[in-house]
Parts: structure tokens; C-alpha cells; sequence
């Protein structure tokens, strides 16, 4: 396994994380810990083996195409850090 | 209550009186409502005067942080969400409301549900009752750790990879992580989805049944929930247990088992025995792999239902920023915690380019392997041993590899 501190810095930027150096130092040793943990699955003969991505064996269900939930914009937004006129408020992203 | 010798306001306030004692100690609660609490009792004591009652109207119940109920403040543990106000109640809390029970406060547990020692909350750790200085084990520490000290009747609790069963196994009480989809999902904070469970944690099997007769049940707003017949679970409470078959996974009692716990356990099969049970020898080869299948598919699940904590919508914004970007990044780095963090990374380094294949679907291709090593022998048994602390706390230990090994397996398969 060979995972580079820039590659830390890549899967930080994907997980919209912030790092510092340090913080990229403890994370880069902490996934190497990880990986050489996970190592043991290589050995694995799985050929043949459909992967289980859920304990159901079962399909989605169908609903009616219906409204079923009741617009609740104040309710929900009174959580939120920033709002104008019932709209988020972030930094602008568009000159 | 229904002989009138208590009225579900003095035993919400019994309760309450205990928790100011007490809560500085254990730090068990993260949010108590007194006023809140008494506006439910009040109305079951309504209830019970007109005799519309359930087993548990009145009762009060104490909730893991992890569910949302409607005006209560609900953090999962997080500096995230630290000042979330939940606006909606989740499926378990609206159960618990349907029959009249009072919910006594939220319980401390790991941020996110990440942990097996509640070390982890942004709120502190959680206390052992009956050791202060051991760990009352994780995620679900802090409803352990009330349902022991008598700081409720019962409580609720998430167990995506042990967190039912450990904590209540190191607090000494009864815990329950149901069959994955017989508890509904809906409102309560997601860690890893295909795992997640909800199950009650009280003083008795008996207790357990009732409160699962009231979590259980089809909820169409969990895509994942399941539709059966409705069950009574105490039905079989007072039935004798000839019959019964124990399945003793010989992997879970070799290397690693001290020499105490292995005492206690075979104290406790030969009491199953002289009920009436046998004990059926079994093998589930996979099981070691349990721990690197949970340390991939838990953490990259988990780093996608975590994308959402962004500072925009609910939850933790930086004060400072440059650029939406920025605001995202300082958001994250500073409303998450260390080990919620770890986990994040992992997530995502396993489903990154070049590392899926050989890492996410390799794990998912295994934990075939081992719900078939299970399923091959529940068809045969009709429980088997999960018993989720090899060895036994010592002081403010971090739950060990070993632990997990006997939990993880019957998450992957959920039965």
C-alpha cells in the first residue's frame, strides 16, 4: 500500500475536510494503520461471489405518485446559520 | 400507576430529582427538559385517569441523543450539531408518544454513534455506575449508564457494529439490537445505513419486549423497514426454554478470551442447560474478517451520509471563511471530532479511484461470505452466542479488536 501524504491531501479536499500540515501527518500514519489492517481481505478468494451491499434481499418499494410532504420552509430553516427571506445565505459563488 | 400508588408526574420527578444528583457524576444525559418531561406526565397521568392506558403509558423513557424529537435539542453527540433544535419527531420517539410514555432526556453517547467507549462525545465521557473510573462502553454509554444508575425506567439505543450490546453487557444490563428493518430509521442521525439498527437497553428481558412491542412496526418513510406481521415479543417471555438450541461459535472463545469472562459465560450456558436449552457447537470460519469488512463498509458509508454536515442548511458554521469552499472545510474540520474525522478519511480513501474495487466491493464480497457462514447454521441453532466482551473493561480501555470479532458478524447479517 502506498499512499503518499498527497494523497492525503486529495481525499481531505474530497471529504471537504481542512488539514493542517500536522493534521495531514496524523491522518496520512492513521490510514496506513487502517490499510495494513484491511490488508487480510486480499488474501481472499471471493471469485464467483456477488457482493452483499445490504442485510435485505429485497427491492425497493413502489409508492403512489403522490404529494406527501407539506412545504415546512420557517419550520426547517429556523436551524440554519444564515437565511435571507427564506433563502440560505453562503459566500457567492458567481460573479 | 395503574393502582394509583405513583402518578407519572412523581415518577417522572423521582427520576428527575436523581438525574440532578447524580448527572454531574455520570454524565449520562447530554439534554434534560424538565418542563417538557412534566408536560407529557401530565398527560399520561390524564391518560391513566381515564384508564386509556398501554403497558408504558407514564412510563418515562430516557433517548439516545441520535433521535430527533420535536423542540428538543438533539446533537448526536457533535460539536455539529450542539445547538440543533430537532423539527420533526423520528419514528421511535413518535411510537413512544403514540402510548403515552415521557421522554425523560437524551442520552451522552459517541459522536455519531463512533466509538465502543463513549470517549468520543463532544459532551465528555460517560461513567461507568459501577465503576467511575471504567468505561460504560459505547456508542449507547450514556443510556447504559442510566438504565444501570436507575436514572430511568428504560432506555433506547443504536447498535450498527456492537453499540447496543457492548455498552449494556460492561453496565450490566439488558440490551437488544433487533433484526436489521424491524425498527424504522426514519429521524434518527444516520452513521453507517445498511447497518444501523434501533433496539431497546433496560433492567429486564421482560422490559425489553415491552419497549420493542412499541419501536417495532412498518414505517413506509424507511425505505428499508420491513412489513411483517405485527408480533407480540412477549409472547414467549414465561415459555420454557427445552427446545431451544444455542449456537456457540468456537471462534468467538479462543485467543484473546480472558480467563474471567470465559468463566462467566460457561456459568451461564450451564444455567441455559439446566432450563433446558442445548448447546450446539458451531463454526463461522469468516468471522475474523468481520473486523476489516466493518472497517471498510462502516467508515464509507458513513462518509457519505456525513457529506451533508456542510454549515449551510442545519448544524456547525466556522465564524471565518474565505469562500464557500473555505466555509465548507472550516466548517467540517471544526465541527467534527477527531475520531468522526478518521473515519471520514477512510470512508472516502476506500471509495476513491483505484481503491473501490479492491477494497469497498472486495469487502462487500465477504460479507457474503460471512452472513452465509450464519445463515448456514441459524437455519439449525435458534439463537447463537453473541456475546460482545471477550475481555472484560479494565480502566478507561478503548473497546479491543477482540470485542468486535463478536459483535461485528451478526451486524453484517443482522439476524
Amino acid at each position: 500500500m502506498s499512499l503518499s501524504i498527497n494523497d492525503v491531501y486529495k481525499v481531505a479536499r474530497l471529504a471537504r475536510l481542512g488539514m493542517t500540515e500536522q493534521e495531514a501527518q496524523t491522518a496520512h500514519t492513521q490510514l496506513l494503520n487502517i490499510f495494513g489492517l484491511i490488508a487480510e481481505m486480499q488474501a481472499v478468494d471471493t471469485n464467483g461471489i456477488a457482493p452483499m451491499s445490504h442485510a435485505q434481499d429485497i427491492s425497493q418499494r413502489l409508492r403512489e405518485d403522490v404529494v406527501t410532504e407539506h412545504n415546512q420552509r420557517e419550520l426547517f430553516q429556523a436551524a440554519a446559520p444564515q437565511i435571507k427571506k427564506g433563502l440560505y445565505l453562503v459566500p457567492q459563488v458567481i460573479e | 400507576m395503574r393502582s394509583k400508588k405513583i402518578s407519572s408526574v412523581e415518577l417522572t420527578q423521582l427520576y428527575l430529582h436523581r438525574i440532578t444528583a447524580l448527572n454531574s457524576k455520570l454524565n449520562a444525559y447530554i439534554t434534560v427538559n424538565e418542563e417538557m418531561s412534566l408536560v407529557q406526565a401530565r398527560a399520561a397521568d390524564v391518560q391513566l385517569a381515564q384508564s386509556k392506558i398501554h403497558a408504558l403509558t407514564g412510563i418515562p423513557i430516557a433517548q439516545k441523543d441520535i433521535f430527533c424529537a420535536m423542540g428538543w435539542r438533539t446533537t448526536c453527540g457533535s460539536k455539529m450539531l450542539s445547538n440543533f433544535i430537532a423539527p420533526y419527531d423520528a419514528h421511535v420517539i413518535e411510537q413512544f408518544n403514540r402510548v403515552g410514555a415521557v421522554n425523560l432526556g437524551k442520552t451522552n453517547m459517541d459522536e455519531f454513534a463512533m466509538g465502543s467507549s463513549n470517549e468520543t462525545s463532544y459532551f465528555g465521557n460517560v461513567k461507568n455506575p459501577w465503576n467511575n473510573n471504567a468505561v460504560p462502553g459505547g456508542s449507547s454509554g450514556g443510556s447504559a449508564a442510566a438504565v444501570s444508575a436507575h436514572l430511568c425506567a428504560a432506555a433506547t439505543g443504536t447498535d450498527t457494529g456492537g453499540s447496543i450490546r457492548q455498552p449494556a453487557a460492561l453496565c450490566g444490563i439488558s440490551g437488544l439490537k433487533p433484526t436489521y428493518g424491524v425498527v424504522s430509521r426514519y429521524g434518527m442521525i444516520a452513521f453507517a445505513s445498511s447497518l444501523d439498527q434501533a433496539g431497546p437497553m433496560a433492567r429486564s428481558a421482560e422490559d425489553l419486549a415491552l419497549l420493542l412491542n412499541v419501536m417495532a412496526g412498518f414505517d413506509e418513510r424507511d425505505s428499508t423497514s420491513l412489513q411483517r406481521e405485527t408480533e407480540d415479543y412477549t409472547r414467549d417471555l414465561n415459555k420454557p426454554l427445552n427446545g431451544l438450541r444455542i449456537g456457540l461459535p468456537k471462534e468467538f472463545f479462543a485467543a484473546g478470551l480472558s480467563a474471567d469472562v470465559a468463566q462467566a459465560i460457561e456459568a451461564s450456558i450451564a444455567e441455559y442447560k439446566k432450563l433446558g436449552a442445548s448447546v450446539v457447537d458451531i463454526s463461522l470460519p469468516n468471522s475474523r474478517l468481520s473486523i476489516p469488512v466493518y472497517y471498510v463498509l462502516a467508515p464509507a458509508e458513513a462518509s457519505s451520509n456525513l457529506s451533508r454536515y456542510d454549515g449551510v442548511r442545519y448544524g456547525y458554521r466556522a465564524p471565518e471563511y474565505t469562500n464557500l469552499a473555505d466555509m465548507y472545510e472550516k466548517s467540517r474540520a471544526q465541527g467534527f471530532g477527531e475520531e468522526v474525522k478518521r473515519r471520514i478519511m477512510i470512508g472516502t480513501s476506500v471509495l476513491s479511484h483505484g481503491y473501490y474495487d479492491a477494497y469497498y466491493l472486495q469487502a462487500q464480497k465477504i460479507r457474503r461470505l460471512i452472513a452465509q457462514d450464519l445463515s448456514k447454521h441459524l437455519s439449525n441453532v435458534t439463537s447463537s452466542w453473541d456475546q460482545p466482551l471477550p475481555p472484560l473493561p479494565s480502566i478507561w480501555p478503548r473497546k479491543t479488536m477482540t470485542q468486535c470479532r463478536c459483535t461485528f458478524p451478526t451486524s453484517i447479517l443482522s439476524r
